[in-house]
């Protein structure tokens, strides 16, 4: 086991390193300097903003040193000031993840807590009316626009029914007790979760399905059955947990998805996190903003995956003796 | 062969999804022919009118026919769903089948950047790129291809480790057969299947993209329409009119929903062992 983290530590390092010089080169991507294009594009970044761009890239330092220089910074969570109001990047991002987080967190809870007993369920009872129901489900979750399903709830929840509000994650200038703020936040934050899991729901929903129709195929499930054990033991205790295994997997697989979903639904719903603030930045073409999402957005996915690789680790014993399936 | 038309004939989702595919390409093609009015036609006196007899499904905040635009439209999602998937299948193709051909460090570097590009949320690295090189049509198609040929990638070079060893390969290596040649002339034909699979499942995806970035703002720009466009108006007038949000949003989720089953049939027909 420690041999396996060891292992993933070190990929995870190298991954880390790529995600830097992938993001590194991004910003040379653009025809020219990026400052001349950043003049040339947008003319309210004033002469003092492109000054300080060109000091946080050193432009006019050769390639290698620029991205050491840029990396040095970035390991210290320097990621310069914004374009918009000059406070540091990294300042900002922090007043604006933890609603972004937490809204992912919740949705990545509903898509567990809903898509595995569907799963199960269909795959126990395959092509019943309730398998072939789930089939529908997932096919329409996967061609659905995530910010088009926002409209429609919007417009049927908040506009026709006028059930729910349909914009930010609480009532300003309001005081509350607590109870109160907490129905508040719930009310408020019930669509984006919602869309923001729709996608998952889908996809998860699926996969638990035929992981677990596939488990059933196995000699030892077959063997239980044989052994006359009845179909309640053999489902919840044999098959099951032998088809968490790859979900764990696929969960962390689903992060990047999810976190770059925030932009949609925290765009439509006016919510005041990372999505929001990465909308606006890529439209006022504040670059260390951008930059700086791009690669937290990153670590978060990356930190998901190394979570679930662990995970997959205890749960999965014949990982423990080799050392994963590499590459 | 044969057996695959069995099997996909008898797939009546993947005939009704080959059909939805079939029938869009029509629209999108024929636009001209079948748009009951000029897309960008300003009717002042027709100023966001719910669906009748004369627009069919209504008008936007300029009194343009939403039907109009959105046959219109389509042209703009199929383009990008096509041009964006063939970028991204050379390019998966490329990788895929050099580090499937040469283990070792080639495979080892290639199968890095493959996770390291899966790892950065798709969506930021397509928004900050179209941060730096402008939206336009042009660009969301390459910025998209360039950033979804990691599945094609995986896929190909699977393939290619399958096939490496198969006796025919090792004969034309024994012959002298140069190293490009077996890739592009004996293994890939062979490898084909399922990155046609995953090109049809591509264009899916690609017009699901091509449609959230139109309507930030940040892809297709007006305009032109595109779905992802007048939804954009759907937003901004939501209060007053559903058929600007409802209409476009089903022509994205039918379309997607037709390629899809397209891809999954196809994918079925192809391998009837998954068939249970």
């Amino acid at each position: 086991m420690l041999q396996f983290f060891l292992k993933r530590s070190g990929q995870l390092l190298i991954t880390l390193l790529g995600i830097t010089v992938l993001t590194f080169g991004i910003m040379h991507l653009a025809p020219g300097e990026p400052t001349v294009v950043q003049s040339e594009m947008n003319q309210k970044v004033s002469a003092q903003a492109r000054e300080q761009l060109r000091k946080l890239y050193g432009l006019d330092q050769p390639l290698w040193k620029q991205y050491g220089d840029w990396l040095e910074r970035l390991v210290r969570f320097d990621f310069g000031n914004t374009f918009t109001d000059g406070r540091p990047v990294a300042t900002v991002i922090a007043e604006k993840i933890p609603i972004t987080l937490a809204i992912n967190l919740l949705s990545l809870i509903l898509i567990i807590a809903v898509s595995v007993p569907i799963g199960v369920y269909a795959a126990v009872r395959q092509h019943s009316p309730f398998d072939k129901m789930t089939t529908v489900f997932v096919f329409i979750g996967f061609a659905m626009p995530g910010f088009w399903l926002a409209l429609l709830l919007m417009l049927l929840f908040g506009i026709y029914l006028g059930w729910l509000p349909i914009s930010g994650y609480e009532t300003l200038g309001v005081s509350m007790s607590f109870g109160e703020r907490l129905i508040d936040w719930g009310r408020h934050l019930l669509l984006p979760v919602f869309v923001s899991a729709f996608g998952g729901l889908a996809g998860f929903s699926r996969y638990v399905r035929s992981s677990m129709l596939e488990v059933t195929l196995q000699d030892y499930i077959r063997t239980a059955k044989a052994k006359g054990l009845d179909e309640r033991t053999i489902i919840y205790k044999h098959a099951f947990r032998n088809s968490l295994i790859p979900i764990v997997t696929l969960l962390g697989l689903s992060l990047p998805g999810l976190i770059g979903g925030s932009v949609i639904f925290e765009t439509i719903y006016a919510i005041p996190g990372m999505g929001q603030l990465f909308y606006q930045a890529v439209t006022s073409r504040d670059y260390p903003v951008v930059m700086g999402i791009t690669v937290i957005g990153a670590i978060l996915t990356l930190l998901g995956n190394f979570l679930a690789d662990l995970s997959y680790g205890l749960v999965n014993p014949k990982v423990k003796s080799t050392a994963g399936p590499g590459g | 062969m044969r057996q695959f038309w069995i099997h996909f004939k008898r797939n009546r989702l993947a005939l009704s999804g080959g059909l939805i595919v079939v029938i869009t390409l029509a629209v999108a093609l024929l636009a001209p022919l079948i748009a009951p009015d000029d897309p960008s036609a300003i009717h002042v006196n027709a100023i966001l009118m719910p669906p009748s007899s004369s627009h069919w499904l209504g008008t936007d905040a300029l009194g343009r026919d939403v039907l109009s635009r959105m046959i219109y439209g389509s042209w703009s999602s199929i383009q990008v769903g096509f041009i964006a998937v063939g970028i991204s299948i050379l390019i998966g193709i490329l990788v895929g089948a050099v580090a499937g051909y040469y283990p070792g460090w080639v495979d080892i570097f290639l199968m890095r950047l493959v996770d390291i590009m899966l790892s950065i949320p798709t969506f930021f690295l397509i928004l900050a790129v179209i941060a730096l090189v402008g939206p336009s049509l042009i660009n969301i198609m390459i910025v998209i291809g360039v950033t979804s040929w990691m599945g094609v990638a995986r896929l190909v070079r699977g393939e290619f480790l399958a096939l490496k060893e198969s006796d025919y390969v090792i004969a034309a290596r024994a012959l002298g057969v140069p190293a490009s040649r077996i890739i592009f002339r004996h293994i890939l034909p062979n490898a084909m299947a399922p990155v046609y699979v995953s090109a049809i499942l591509g264009i899916a995806s690609a017009i699901l993209i091509e449609s959230a970035l139109s309507f930030l703002g940040l892809g297709v720009q007006p305009p032109t329409p595109s779905w992802g466009n007048i939804l954009t108006d759907g937003k901004a007038n939501i209060e007053i009119a559903w058929w600007l949000s409802l209409f476009p949003g089903l022509a994205i989720l039918v379309t997607v929903l037709g390629y899809n089953l397209l891809g999954e049939g196809l994918r079925d027909a192809l391998d009837p062992r998954l068939e249970k």
